[in-house]
């Protein structure tokens, strides 16, 4: 067993992590304000292959394992939870499931385009009424000659204003429960889809969230993702692959949280001493980073797993739950220990808190990852 | 247009720290990288091959550890990459550096330019690229921050303490540029996993690959340059306050001065 990186892992992440200080960290504060989308960025981020890297070079990606995808979503989430999620719902949530589920047509008209960051994708599963209960879907597709006619309402799509391609899932067979849900690829401009409003949310605010309607929209019958019927396995399976990038958006979360925290205290005197001599800091201290670490080997572990081929959703699950949990421990202890200026938006803590929270919720709740573990285990 | 570039692995000296005992570089623990301005060589090469087609060749001379650097360029999208690795090489200083470097170009195919950085964050002689041009006999400009090319003439920039003179030089050429030429691309992650799978590689060639040469020229025994000590400058701060007359106190301070040299006698 070996804990150390190769050296391509290590040399991928010390560009990503050049990338994120130089381009990504002078505009995280601004574009958490304004809620813009990055697209300068996002467009750098694609001519430097970090939107398609564990996408095989074949379908145009970078070809790298799942860990320097991990590492990529860490080191940018360290600068700014927003990139994270950005380069993680492409990613994970589009990419991924054309490369195990699209044709050889799909594959050259969507995913290398995406992987090499031509094109932004985006999944939608939830709707209004079918969040943790995904089988709920009242999005129905109907076939009529050779098209499918999509019909309803998609919520919370992250990436939806600025992506080009669409993971959408709806209900071919209502009688059938989720053997009746499929997977579509919708492009953005296909008559009869609409986006709503911009969400205006606590945090990771420039991910440009919004709600997708179809209304009679009519999406050619070679867009069908996989077979019909199979979309809710699909649908699930791409969450597994999700929840290592949601986990990894939260590691850099708690480490940027962690790393700002240990500069602070070692600077900030209260009864004539850094705040770094008091016990209870050292202990916090050390508290954060122990965690962090295990949270690191956990959102690691998967994501090895996750190459190996087979089934890899526990170990996803453990560390999105973990991991989330840790960001958001991390990051109200980092406010703790820098006292008022914590909670003032000068300093990147309370946006680190913010932006942690939703990595508790999204591609999955926290209870939603406990019931893949113990169900896996109680099965 | 083809193009050869020169960069030197250094480390990263906002990382680095110095033994205070031993007045040397604490080397262990900190990141090597590309030297700064040499990765603008690269840019500059990599920008004029996308725009005229051609090649570009990174070379570098250093211990085998430099590899990584030269992976680097080759993620950033060099198309070759040669480690001039030996142990007759080492101890060299600029002038058998250079003479290295040269005996290694004129291995290559016909060459339309050559990039170096204007000098390493380590040594900061800027010595080789010039020496290169001499050794090779092509014309060279230092200090570049501005690159144009059309036909086979040259068009450069080239900084000036008070301001900056324009120049024009036909091909080949040597320039050494600052970091203000360009911005250095991101390697790709693509670029990255090619360097490290094989798809590309880089070549390793010792002192029996520069052909029939003068091997006395390599190394310590090519190298005049001797460094009889380093230290780290101390900064003390001394006062001392001067009685007497104003007239003393003036005769006293010029002795002082004397004595310190700060004024010849």
């Amino acid at each position: 067993m070996d804990f150390e990186l190769t050296d391509q892992q290590k040399m991928i992440k010390k560009v990503v992590s050049d990338f994120a200080e130089k381009e990504v960290e002078p505009i995280a504060a601004e574009i958490d304000e304004t809620c813009e989308f990055p697209y300068e960025n996002v467009e750098k981020m694609g001519e430097a292959h970090m939107l398609g890297i564990p996408v095989p070079q074949e379908y145009g990606g970078a070809g790298a394992d799942t860990l320097s995808y991990a590492i990529t979503v860490e080191e940018l989430s360290k600068a700014c939870g927003t990139h994270g999620i950005i380069c993680s719902a492409h990613t994970s949530l589009a990419c991924d499931p054309l490369v195990k589920y699209g044709t050889k047509e799909q594959k050259e008209k969507y995913l290398k385009p995406l992987a090499k960051g031509e094109l932004l994708g985006a999944y939608a599963l939830t709707e209004p009424n079918a969040g943790t209960d995904a089988a709920s879907q009242k999005t129905t597709a109907k076939l009529d000659g050779d098209e499918y006619v999509l019909n309803g309402n998609k919520i919370f799509i992250t990436n939806a204003g600025a992506a080009d391609v669409f993971i959408v899932f709806a209900m071919t067979d209502k009688s059938k429960g989720t053997r009746g849900i499929s997977g579509f690829i919708v492009e953005a401009d296909t008559p009869g889809f609409t986006l709503g409003k911009k969400e205006d949310k606590m945090g990771i605010n420039a991910s440009d969230t919004r709600e997708l309607i179809f209304d009679d929209c009519r999406v050619p019958k070679e867009n069908l993702l996989g077979e019909e019927g199979k979309g809710f396995k699909i649908a699930m399976g791409t969450l597994d692959g999700g929840r290592i990038g949601v986990a990894a958006q939260a590691l850099g979360i708690a480490q940027r949280a962690l790393d700002e925290t240990v500069q602070y205290v070692k600077e900030r005197e209260q009864f004539n001493r850094a705040i770094s001599k008091f016990q209870n800091t050292q202990f916090k201290i050390a508290e954060m980073e122990t965690k962090i670490q295990a949270a690191r080997s956990l959102v690691y572990q998967a994501a090895f797993a996750k190459d190996q081929g087979g089934s890899f959703s526990k170990e996803a699950a453990m560390a999105k739950y973990y991991a989330s949990d840790v960001a958001m421990e991390v990051t109200r202890e980092a406010i703790q220990l820098h006292g008022g200026y914590g909670y003032m938006k000068e300093y990147p803590i309370e946006r680190l808190f913010r932006d942690a929270k939703i990595t508790e919720i999204y591609e999955g709740t926290t209870e939603v990852q406990k019931m893949v573990i113990g169900g896996s285990l109680l099965r | 247009m083809d193009i050869v570039v020169c960069v030197k692995q250094v480390p990263d000296t906002n990382e680095v720290k110095i033994d205070p005992e031993e007045g040397t570089l604490i080397r262990e623990g900190v990141p090597s990288i590309i030297n700064p301005e040499d990765k603008n060589g690269i840019e500059e090469a990599l920008k004029l091959k996308e725009e005229f087609g051609g090649t570009v060749t990174v070379l570098s001379m250093g211990p085998p550890q430099a590899e990584k650097a030269l992976k680097e360029a080759l993620a950033m999208g060099a198309d070759e990459a040669i480690l001039l690795s030996d142990k007759a090489f080492a101890g060299s200083d600029t002038l058998a550096t250079s003479y290295i470097l040269s005996c290694a170009i004129e291995q290559l195919d016909d060459f339309d330019m050559i990039f170096c950085g204007r000098q390493a964050i380590d040594g900061d002689t800027a010595q080789v690229g010039s020496q290169i041009a001499e050794n090779l006999g092509i014309p060279q400009v230092t200090y570049v921050e501005d690159v144009k090319v059309e036909d086979n003439t040259v068009e450069v920039k080239r900084r000036l303490e008070d301001g900056y003179s324009v120049l024009e030089t036909s091909l080949p050429v040597l320039l050494t540029v600052l970091g203000e030429v360009n911005e250095p691309r991101y390697p790709s992650i693509k670029g990255i996993v090619d360097a490290h799978s094989g798809e590309t590689e880089v070549k390793k060639w010792g002192a029996n690959k520069l052909g029939d040469v003068d091997q006395s020229k390599f190394g310590l025994s090519g190298s005049p340059t001797q460094v009889h000590d380093t230290f780290v400058p101390t900064h003390e701060k001394k006062a001392e306050i001067l009685s007497g007359t104003p007239e003393e106190k003036a005769h006293k301070l010029i002795d002082k001065l004397k004595e310190e040299k700060v004024v010849s006698k």
